[in-house]
C-alpha cells in the first residue's frame, strides 16, 4: 500500500460545466487517478521539472517530428508531448472498445454495400447525396470487392466526453487514419518518464497492433508465394512522414513512394534492387483520389498507374481500400443508427454528436431556427467552407450563412456543440500546480481474421490553451498517452501474447534484403556522395582559409576552391560558405545531403539520423549569425566524420549499404584523384608550403608526420595521397575496397562485377611516383604522365558511378504523364 | 419506323519525340447498346501490339478496353472500327411529363425505398470533376425554369439558349479549361457546351448525362460537330468526336439534346459511352512513362450505309 501524499498543491479546482477526467464533483481524485497523483506528490516540484525536461529532451532524441523534412533550413516541428497521461480504468474501457469495434464492422459494411449493392441507398437508409456527392466516392471502385470484403483495416474513431461522463464520437477516420505511430512512440517516452507507474498501475500494453495489422493485410497471395506488403507514402513533404517511416520500420516493410512501384498485367511490383518483385498488399498513407492516375487524379504523380486494374483483378489488397474515404463526413452520422440495424440488427453503443444533414428539409429548419447553439460545417471535404460557430455571427454573417444553407442544403451540416472534458496537464516552468485542458481521444481499431481488434490506447490530443472546445495538431495543441488500467490477470496475459507477436519469424527476416526499392537504394547511394563530398569541400575549404596569410600558396588555393565551387571569386568566404543559393557551394551540397537522408530515413538508425539532422540546425543556426567560418567548418568536420563512422558501424551491411559505400569511395576518388591531377598537370614542382595544404585538403597531414617525420616533400606526399593502402584517405583504399564490394554486390545479385576501374588502377600504379622529384625535362614529364593518369583514373571513376545508375536505378528516371484524347 | 445504319472509323495516332518505356491505356471505343441504337460489330485494332489486353464494364455501363505496352515505342496507334443501326426516336411532346419541380424534389432523399431508375438518376445530378455546380450557372438558367413546366421544356429551352448565345470556336477552349470560363467567354465546342447544359440542369436539382460519340454530318467544314446545311455533300476525314447530353425525365426516361446543333438528338448521334462528366468517358486515356512531347492526330469518318 502505497502512502497517501498531500496532493493539494497539485489540484486545480473542478468545472461547473465540464467533465474533469481527475476529480470528482466535489473535487476529490478519482479512484484510479490516485496511484499517479500520489507519485507527483510525493515527487514535488523535482519530479514536475525532470518529467517535463525528460520528456521534451525525448521527443527530440527520438527524431518524433509533425513535419520531418530534414533541409539546412531546420524547419522540423517537434511534436508535442505532456508527460501526464490520461488514465481510463477497464470498465469504462470496456465500452469504449466494445463501441470502437462495432462502429468499424458498421462502417466496413456500409463500405461494401456502397460500393456494391446500395441497397441502403435503394432503401432510403441514407442519402444518395452523401456518396455520389463525394469526392473521395470512387466511381472506379463500384462493383469491385476487396479480398475477405475487408475495405477497412484501420480505422480511428475521435471521442470526446460530455459533462455528463458519456464518450461521444465526434468523427470518423477510415481513408488514412493517421496517429497509431505517434500513440506508440508516446507511450515508449512516457515509460521511461513514469517507469514505475506503468507496471505497478497495470497499464495495458500497445505491442501486438501493428503485428495484426500486418498480418491481416499480408494474407497469402492466390499464387502461393510469401506475401510481400508495403508503405506507401506520398513522400517527405508530407505532414506526418516521421508517421510513414516510424510504420514501416514498426511492421519490417519496405517504405516506398509511387513510382517505386510499378504494375504490369494486373499485378503490382515493386522496383528493387534485384528486379522486379511481386506486391501483394499495400499500407498506403496517400489519399484515396491520388493513388492511380490512369482511372483516377490525372494530375496526380504521387501515384501508381494501373493499380485500381490490379484491385479490381484481385491481385492487390489496399489497406484502407481505395474509396473509404468517402465515409469521411459528419453528415454520414446522422444515418448510422438506421444502417446499424440494418447491416448488424444493433443499436450503436457508442453515440455520434448529434448532427443534422441539412439536405433534409426538417433537418434544414430545425439547423435554422437553432443556429444559436450549432456549428455548420461543410458536408464535402473539398468545400472551400470553415466552420462556423452560430452564436459567434452578427446579424448580417447570419442572414449570409442561412441563404447558403437555403439554396444549396444539402452541403451544410449543423452539429450540436460538445463542451469537452478536461484533464491534466504540466507545463515546463517552476509552478508544480497541473492546469486543466480540453481534449479530445483517438481510438484505433485494425481487421483481424476473428474481428476488429481495438487499440488498447490512444492518442488524446489537448488544447494548446486552457479550456476550448476546438483541438487540433495544426492549431499547436499537444498529445497525451493513454493509459487503458487492466487488472493484473489481464495485464500478464497480454504482455505473453505480445512478446509472441512481435517476434519475426524466420522467413520475414530472411524475405527482408532483397526488397529494398531501387529508389531507397540511389537516394542511399547520393547520400553516400554527398556525405562524402561534403567532407572533402569542407577539408578543402578548412585547408584553404588556415593558409589564408601565405600568400605564394593562397592564390592556387583560392582558385582550387573556385574550382570546386566552395568558394565565389569576389566573395567573402563567409558569404559563400553560407550561401545555399551557390549551387555548387557547401550550404546547397549540405542540403542535398539531408534530402537524400530525409528519403532513405527508413533505413537509418534514430542515432544516425537525429546526428544528421543536429548537423543541418548547427550549420543552419552558424549561418545566421555568420559564425566564423573556420569554427563553422571544424564543427562540420566533426559531424560528418561521425556519419563516416555511421555508415561503417551502425547499419546493415547489404546490398544498400553496399551502394552508400560505393558513392562514398567513388566521391573520393573523383575528388582526390582530380586535385592531385590538377596541381600536376602544369608539369611544375611543388612546394613545401602547397604540400602541405594538400595533404591538409587530403586529410593525412597526421598520418604523414608520424610516418615521415621530415617536412613534406613531393614523393612520400603522393605515395601517401595515392597509394598508402593502409591509409583509409588514400586512393588505393579506395579502389581495394571498390573491388571488393563491387564483387559482394555482383555475387548478391548474381551478376558479374563490374571491372571499369581495373585497367586505370593498373596503369596508375605501373607509373608509381618514381622519378617525379627528378628536376629537368625528364621530372616534368613524369610528373605530367601521372597527372593524366590520375584524370584517368577520375573519369572512370565518373563513368563506374554512370554504369551503377543505369544498371540499378535507371527505372526511377522517367516522368510520368497523363494523355487522354 | 426506319433504322438507319452508319460505318464509323474512328483513328487515333500518338507520336513521342522520344521513346515511351510503358504504358497503360484506357478506351471507351465501343458502342452502347441502348432503346435507339444497337452495335452490330465493332473492332478495335491497336499497334504497336500491346503486351496485355483486356475488358470490363465500368459502373456507368460502358465497356472499357485496358491495354498495357512493355516494350519501348514511339507511336501509338489505335483504330476502332463499328457498325451500328440507329432507330428513330419516337416523338414526344415536350410539353409532357412531369414538371421539374416534381422531379427535382423526387431526386433528393426523402427517407423512402426508391425504384432502381430513380437511384440511377441520383447518380447523375450531383457534382463531378468538370461540372462544378456554382450560382452564376444556376442563374443563367433561371429564365428557362418557368414554374410548372415539364422537365423536357426546360431542356430544350435551355439547350436553345446555350446555342443562341454561344460561339462555337474550335481551339478556343481544352479539355482542361474551367467550365467557368467558358461561361464567362461565351464560346468553346461540344464538350463544353455539353458541360454546360449538364452544369445548369444540375444546378436546378435535375439529372444530367454527358454523352460521348459521333456525329454523322453531310458537311464540307473542318469542324462539323456544327450541322452544316443538309444538302451539301459529305466529305471523308471532315468527322470528329461529339458530345452531347442526356436528360432525366419521367416518364419518358433518358432524353438525348445536342446544345451545339440545337436538336434533339435522334439517327445522327451515334453513342460511344456516357458518364457523369467528359472524364468518365474519355476515347482514349492513359499514363505513359518517358516520351518526352507528343503529336497527336485524331480521324473520324461516319458513314452511312445503304438501308437494309
Amino acid at each position: 500500500m502505497r502512502m497517501r501524499a498531500d496532493n493539494t498543491q497539485l489540484l486545480y479546482p473542478g468545472s461547473m460545466q465540464r467533465y474533469d477526467e481527475l476529480l470528482e464533483r466535489d473535487g476529490t481524485v478519482r479512484q484510479h487517478w490516485r496511484p499517479l497523483i500520489d507519485h507527483l506528490a510525493l515527487g514535488g516540484a523535482d519530479t514536475a521539472r525532470r518529467c517535463v525536461e525528460m520528456t521534451r529532451r525525448l521527443v527530440i532524441e527520438n527524431g518524433v517530428t509533425y513535419n520531418v523534412y530534414a533541409d539546412a533550413q531546420g524547419r522540423d516541428r517537434p511534436w508535442q508531448l505532456d508527460p501526464l497521461p490520461l488514465l481510463i480504468d477497464a470498465k469504462e474501457w470496456a465500452e469504449i472498445e466494445s463501441g470502437v469495434q462495432q462502429r468499424a464492422q458498421l462502417l466496413n459494411a456500409l463500405l461494401a454495400d456502397l460500393y456494391g449493392p446500395q441497397f441502403l441507398i435503394a432503401e432510403g437508409i441514407v442519402p444518395a447525396e452523401l456518396a455520389f456527392g463525394h469526392p473521395n466516392f470512387l466511381w472506379s471502385v463500384h462493383g469491385t470487392r476487396p479480398l475477405g470484403n475487408t475495405w477497412l483495416h484501420l480505422y480511428a474513431a475521435d471521442l470526446a466526453r460530455a459533462p455528463d461522463g458519456r464518450w461521444w464520437v465526434l468523427s470518423d477516420r477510415t481513408q488514412t487514419p493517421s496517429g497509431p505511430g505517434y500513440a506508440l512512440e508516446n507511450r515508449a517516452i512516457i515509460a521511461r518518464v513514469l517507469p514505475g507507474l506503468v507496471s505497478e498501475m497495470g497499464v495495458r500494453p500497445l505491442t501486438g497492433f501493428f503485428n495484426a495489422l500486418r498480418q491481416n493485410i499480408m494474407q497469402a497471395g492466390e499464387d502461393g508465394a510469401a506475401p510481400l506488403a508495403v508503405v506507401l507514402t506520398p513522400g517527405p513533404f508530407n505532414e506526418t512522414y516521421f508517421e510513414h517511416a516510424y510504420l514501416a520500420r514498426q511492421m519490417g516493410l519496405p517504405l516506398v513512394q509511387g513510382q517505386d512501384l510499378t504494375v504490369r498485367a494486373d499485378t503490382v511490383y515493386l522496383k528493387t534492387l534485384g528486379g522486379l518483385r511481386r506486391v501483394h498488399a499495400i499500407l498506403r498513407r496517400l489519399d484515396d483520389d491520388y493513388c492511380d492516375p490512369l482511372e483516377l487524379r490525372a494530375d496526380s504523380a504521387l501515384g501508381v498507374p494501373g493499380l485500381l486494374g490490379a484491385v479490381r483483378a484481385g491481385r492487390l489488397t489496399v489497406a484502407n481500400a481505395l474509396g473509404s474515404g468517402v465515409l469521411e463526413s459528419a453528415a454520414w452520422l446522422g444515418f448510422l443508427p438506421g444502417a446499424a440495424g440494418l447491416l448488424l440488427g444493433e443499436t450503436l453503443r457508442l453515440p455520434s454528436v448529434a448532427t443534422w444533414w441539412c439536405g433534409e428539409r426538417p433537418a434544414l429548419d430545425y439547423a435554422i431556427a437553432h443556429l444559436d447553439r450549432l456549428v455548420v460545417k461543410p458536408t464535402f471535404p473539398n468545400q472551400k467552407f470553415e466552420p462556423r460557430f452560430g452564436r459567434n455571427l452578427d446579424e448580417d454573417e447570419r442572414a449570409l450563412l442561412i441563404a447558403r444553407l437555403r439554396s444549396r442544403p444539402y452541403a451544410y451540416v449543423a452539429q450540436e456543440r460538445i463542451a469537452l472534458s478536461q484533464a491534466p496537464s504540466w507545463r515546463a516552468g517552476a509552478n508544480v500546480r497541473l492546469t486543466p485542458r480540453t481534449l479530445t481521444m483517438r481510438v484505433y481499431a485494425v481487421a483481424t481474421a476473428s474481428g476488429y481488434q481495438v487499440l488498447p490506447g490512444g492518442l488524446a490530443r489537448i488544447a494548446a490553451e486552457g479550456v476550448v472546445d476546438i483541438v487540433s495538431s495544426q492549431r499547436g495543441g499537444g498529445s497525451k498517452d493513454v493509459w487503458v488500467l487492466a487488472d493484473a490477470d489481464v495485464t500478464r496475459n497480454a504482455a505473453n501474447d505480445s512478446s509472441a507477436a512481435t517476434e519475426p519469424t524466420v522467413t520475414q527476416r530472411l524475405r527482408r534484403h532483397d526488397d529494398l526499392p531501387s529508389q531507397l537504394v540511389e537516394n542511399l547511394y547520393w547520400l553516400g556522395r554527398y556525405s562524402e563530398r561534403c567532407e572533402n569541400k569542407a577539408r578543402l575549404l578548412r585547408a584553404t582559409l588556415a593558409m589564408r596569410t601565405n600568400v605564394a600558396i593562397w592564390r592556387t588555393a583560392r582558385e582550387a576552391c573556385v574550382h570546386y565551387g566552395v568558394l565565389k571569386a569576389d566573395e567573402e568566404p563567409t558569404e559563400s560558405l553560407y550561401d545555399d543559393a551557390q549551387e555548387f557551394g557547401l550550404a546547397a551540397d549540405l542540403g542535398r545531403l539531408g534530402w537524400c537522408a530525409t528519403q532513405s530515413r527508413s533505413r537509418l538508425s534514430a542515432e544516425h539520423w537525429r546526428s544528421i539532422s543536429v548537423m543541418q540546425r548547427h550549420f543552419h543556426e552558424s549561418g545566421a549569425t555568420l559564425a566564423d567560418p573556420l569554427e563553422t567548418l571544424d564543427r562540420l568536420l566533426v559531424s560528418l566524420t561521425a556519419l563516416c563512422g555511421f555508415a561503417l558501424d551502425d547499419m546493415t551491411q547489404d546490398d544498400g549499404w553496399r551502394l552508400l559505400m560505393l558513392g562514398r569511395r567513388l566521391e573520393r576518388i573523383q575528388f582526390l584523384a582530380g586535385l592531385v591531377a590538377a596541381r600536376l598537370a602544369d608539369g611544375g614542382l611543388i612546394g613545401q608550403g602547397e604540400l602541405e595544404w594538400l595533404l591538409d585538403v587530403g586529410g593525412v597531414s597526421i598520418t604523414y608526420r608520424t610516418r615521415y617525420v621530415s617536412t613534406p616533400r613531393l614523393q612520400p606526399v603522393l605515395e601517401m595521397l595515392i597509394f598508402e593502402e593502409s591509409s583509409p584517405r588514400a586512393l588505393a583504399f579506395q579502389w581495394q575496397a571498390i573491388r571488393h564490394t563491387l564483387a559482394d554486390l555482383a555475387q548478391s545479385l548474381g551478376s558479374v562485377p563490374d571491372d571499369q576501374l581495373e585497367e586505370p588502377v593498373a596503369q596508375l600504379s605501373a607509373i608509381a611516383t618514381a622519378g617525379v622529384e627528378d628536376s629537368g625535362a625528364h621530372g616534368a614529364a613524369r610528373r605530367q604522365l601521372l597527372s593524366a593518369s590520375l584524370s584517368v583514373l577520375a573519369a572512370s571513376a565518373g563513368r563506374l558511378s554512370d554504369r551503377l545508375a543505369l544498371r540499378h536505378f535507371s527505372h526511377v528516371d522517367l516522368d510520368l504523364q497523363t494523355v487522354a484524347t | 419506323v426506319s433504322a438507319v445504319r452508319y460505318a464509323v472509323r474512328h483513328e487515333t495516332l500518338y507520336r513521342y519525340r522520344g521513346e515511351v518505356v510503358h504504358s497503360h491505356q484506357q478506351l471507351h471505343l465501343t458502342p452502347r447498346n441502348s432503346s435507339r441504337q444497337s452495335c452490330l460489330q465493332h473492332a478495335i485494332e491497336i499497334s504497336p501490339a500491346p503486351s496485355m489486353r483486356s475488358e470490363y464494364v465500368d459502373t456507368f455501363g460502358n465497356l472499357v478496353t485496358r491495354v498495357e505496352f512493355d516494350r519501348p515505342h514511339n507511336r501509338l496507334q489505335v483504330i476502332a472500327r463499328m457498325q451500328v443501326s440507329l432507330d428513330e426516336v419516337p416523338e414526344i411532346d415536350l410539353e409532357e411529363g412531369e414538371s421539374w419541380e416534381q422531379v427535382r424534389d423526387q431526386l433528393c432523399y426523402n427517407a423512402n425505398s426508391r425504384e432502381e431508375e430513380w437511384v440511377e438518376g441520383m447518380r447523375y445530378r450531383g457534382e463531378s470533376p468538370y461540372v462544378r455546380i456554382k450560382r452564376v450557372l444556376g442563374d443563367y438558367a433561371s429564365d428557362c425554369l418557368r414554374p410548372g413546366t415539364s422537365v423536357l421544356s426546360v431542356a430544350n429551352a435551355l439547350m436553345a439558349k446555350v446555342h443562341e448565345e454561344f460561339t462555337y470556336a474550335p481551339g478556343a477552349t481544352e479539355i482542361a479549361t474551367p467550365l467557368l470560363e467558358v461561361f464567362g467567354n461565351r464560346r468553346g465546342v461540344c464538350q463544353d457546351f455539353a458541360h454546360l447544359m449538364i452544369a445548369c440542369l444540375r444546378s436546378a436539382g435535375l439529372a444530367a448525362r454527358y454523352v460521348s460519340g459521333y456525329l454523322h454530318t453531310r458537311g464540307t467544314e473542318a469542324d462539323v460537330c456544327a450541322l452544316p446545311p443538309a444538302d451539301s455533300p459529305r466529305l471523308l476525314g471532315a468527322d470528329a468526336s461529339h458530345a452531347w447530353v442526356s436528360v432525366f425525365a419521367p416518364p419518358w426516361g433518358w432524353v438525348e439534346f445536342d446544345p451545339t446543333n440545337n436538336l434533339r438528338v435522334s439517327q445522327e448521334h451515334v453513342a460511344l459511352a456516357w458518364g457523369r462528366d467528359f472524364g468518365d468517358v474519355s476515347p482514349l486515356r492513359g499514363v505513359i512513362l518517358g516520351g518526352g512531347t507528343h503529336k497527336l492526330a485524331v480521324s473520324v469518318d461516319v458513314e452511312a450505309l445503304p438501308a437494309v
